[in-house]
């Protein structure tokens, strides 16, 4: 049996935990386990590193492992590497597949919480609007994928001001 | 001031001080992670990158009223001994210890309120209570972020909320913990399924230096792990209200092991006691977990002549760091020697301690 990170060396650290509901499996050589600070499997959360392994394969299945940030360079390379992002940008780069990599780890996909003092929410009222004109033209060319999505987005951008 | 001038105390005042239902909970953290717009995060940026974010950020937070006075340093001008120093008071962490150009660490006297800069993010500002005070933590370090977001350009989006380098911790960027103080359940048996309930609430459990550490002296780490899809309040109420569950148990398991097994209680406290105050060479993990046994002894009203607190200090004090700070001749201890200085530091602090008696219940 391989090792789940560096995929080389001979797994001799195995480590199940529910997750979810789910039975999960890490296995791990020698020396990533020791990287990964796996001492004592009571008190090491598991769930870390499954996010961690888990995640960057959705993020390449959904952008391809050439896709770079173009503000910093980050590559997804390296986001594989680390399962981290180089720059606020990257959110926007990767955006692409950020849902997929988000849901697992996360209770839901859109911020709640706190804003910086004095930052106004963008109005979303501008964005329907073109995103209406654009379902016209869509459905006028009978194009009813696109439509779906755009339709979508709409009811995405409405919501949190209805609840609201 | 050099870090030996600022740092008088053995341990921080802070916890020096009691909190509400300090006996299981020894204290309550929060921390936010912040990062700046238009600046790529420390662990992707160049050095030169690194100290000029540092350079933005460290005057922003000195500036604050609510860390006046405060300590505040690069981590190039402290040496590794110190950096562990601070490690062992969990003011930074093992991977900011290693850091040196480009990162820093601003800290308040008492150490309630502690900034690391150019971690992982630019910013990890946390703040610091004695017992179960995760509520009264939170509004803290929002006030502290509300004040700081005046001066510092954050990295924020409507939808995902505060941006971080890990993915794991966008949105909300909060992370709530409390250190618990579990023997019973240990003792009991029931810390595994304790440790699998918590996690099933999305609750991580990690040991006495966070990630990937340990569960030395039976001590654990509580933590929220999802920060997306939550106001920070709701964070917390829910951490808080499953610390008072796993709070609950713990007590039980403690009366439960006294009407169902007195003698293997009372023999495991009663050898702590006999080795802290009778070793001559003792290992660090060794005496964490005999402290942490003299401090159940303790809850349960069994000596007299010593206090929670001062449990709480040794248990600081024998950390290898601690130890090295108190010797008075120059010179690295190795392993070795560090175990004799430990077992001296403890022999000498229980010397007014009466043995055992049993347990007086109320």
């Amino acid at each position: 049996m391989k090792c789940n990170v560096c995929n080389e060396a001979e797994a001799t650290v195995h480590l199940t935990q529910i997750v979810d509901d789910k039975m999960k499996k890490v296995d791990l050589c020698e020396a990533c386990s020791k990287e990964k600070g796996v001492g004592d499997p009571a008190g090491y959360s598991l769930a870390d590193m499954l996010l961690g392994l888990g995640a960057s394969q959705d993020l390449e299945e959904a952008t391809g492992s050439s896709a770079a940030c173009e503000a910093c360079g980050y590559t997804h390379a390296e986001f594989k590497k680390t399962g981290r992002f180089g720059c606020p940008e990257c959110y926007t780069a990767f955006a692409e597949g950020l849902e997929q990599l988000l849901k697992p780890m996360h209770k839901g996909l859109r911020h709640t919480g706190k804003r910086p003092a004095g930052r106004k929410k963008a109005s979303g009222a501008k964005k329907i609007k073109s995103l209406e004109k654009e379902l016209e033209k869509v459905i006028a060319e009978e194009n009813f994928e696109r439509a779906a999505e755009l339709r979508d987005q709409i009811a995405d951008l409405r919501k949190p001001k209805e609840e609201a | 001031m050099t870090l030996d001038e600022f740092l008088t105390t053995s341990t921080s005042t802070v916890m020096a001080e009691s909190g509400p239902e300090d006996r299981i909970v020894m204290s309550s953290r929060v921390r936010l992670a912040r990062n700046l717009e238009g600046h790529k995060f420390p662990t992707w940026a160049k050095e030169p990158e690194r100290v000029e974010s540092l350079k933005l950020i460290r005057p922003a937070i000195e500036g604050l009223t609510e860390l006046k006075g405060a300590f505040s340093t690069g981590l190039e001008d402290l040496t590794m001994q110190q950096k562990t120093l601070l490690v062992e008071r969990h003011l930074i962490s093992r991977e900011h210890a290693a850091k040196k150009d480009g990162s820093g660490v601003v800290f308040t006297k008492d150490e309630s309120i502690c900034v690391m800069i150019n971690e992982e993010d630019h910013l990890r500002m946390q703040v610091l209570k004695p017992g179960l005070q995760v509520e009264e933590a939170w509004k803290e370090v929002d006030a502290l972020d509300t004040k700081l977001s005046k001066k510092l350009e954050y990295a924020f989006c409507d939808e995902r909320g505060y941006l971080t380098a890990c993915p794991t911790n966008v949105g909300t960027a909060i992370r709530v913990s409390a250190m618990l103080h579990l023997p019973g359940l240990v003792l009991s048996d029931h810390i595994t399924s304790t440790i699998s309930s918590a996690n099933k609430l999305g609750l991580a459990v990690r040991g006495l230096y966070g990630e990937g550490t340990e569960a030395l002296g039976n001590v654990f780490q509580v933590s929220n792990q999802q920060t997306l899809g939550e106001s920070e309040i709701e964070i917390v109420t829910r951490l808080s209200k499953a610390l008072k569950q796993i709070l609950e148990a713990e007590e039980n398991a403690r009366l439960k092991l006294l009407e169902d097994k007195p003698s293997m209680v009372y023999n495991q406290i009663g050898r702590a006691y006999g080795i802290l105050s009778n070793a001559h060479i003792i290992p660090s993990k060794e005496a964490m977990n005999q402290l942490s046994l003299l401090r159940l002894g303790l809850d349960f009203n069994m000596f007299t002549g010593i206090d929670a607190g001062s449990i709480n200090e040794m248990f600081l004090s024998a950390q290898p760091a601690h130890l090295q700070r108190q010797r008075q001749q120059p010179g690295k201890m190795n392993a070795e020697e560090r175990d004799v200085h430990r077992a001296t530091m403890l022999r000498e602090r229980l010397k007014k301690v009466k043995r055992p008696h049993l347990p007086k219940l109320a």
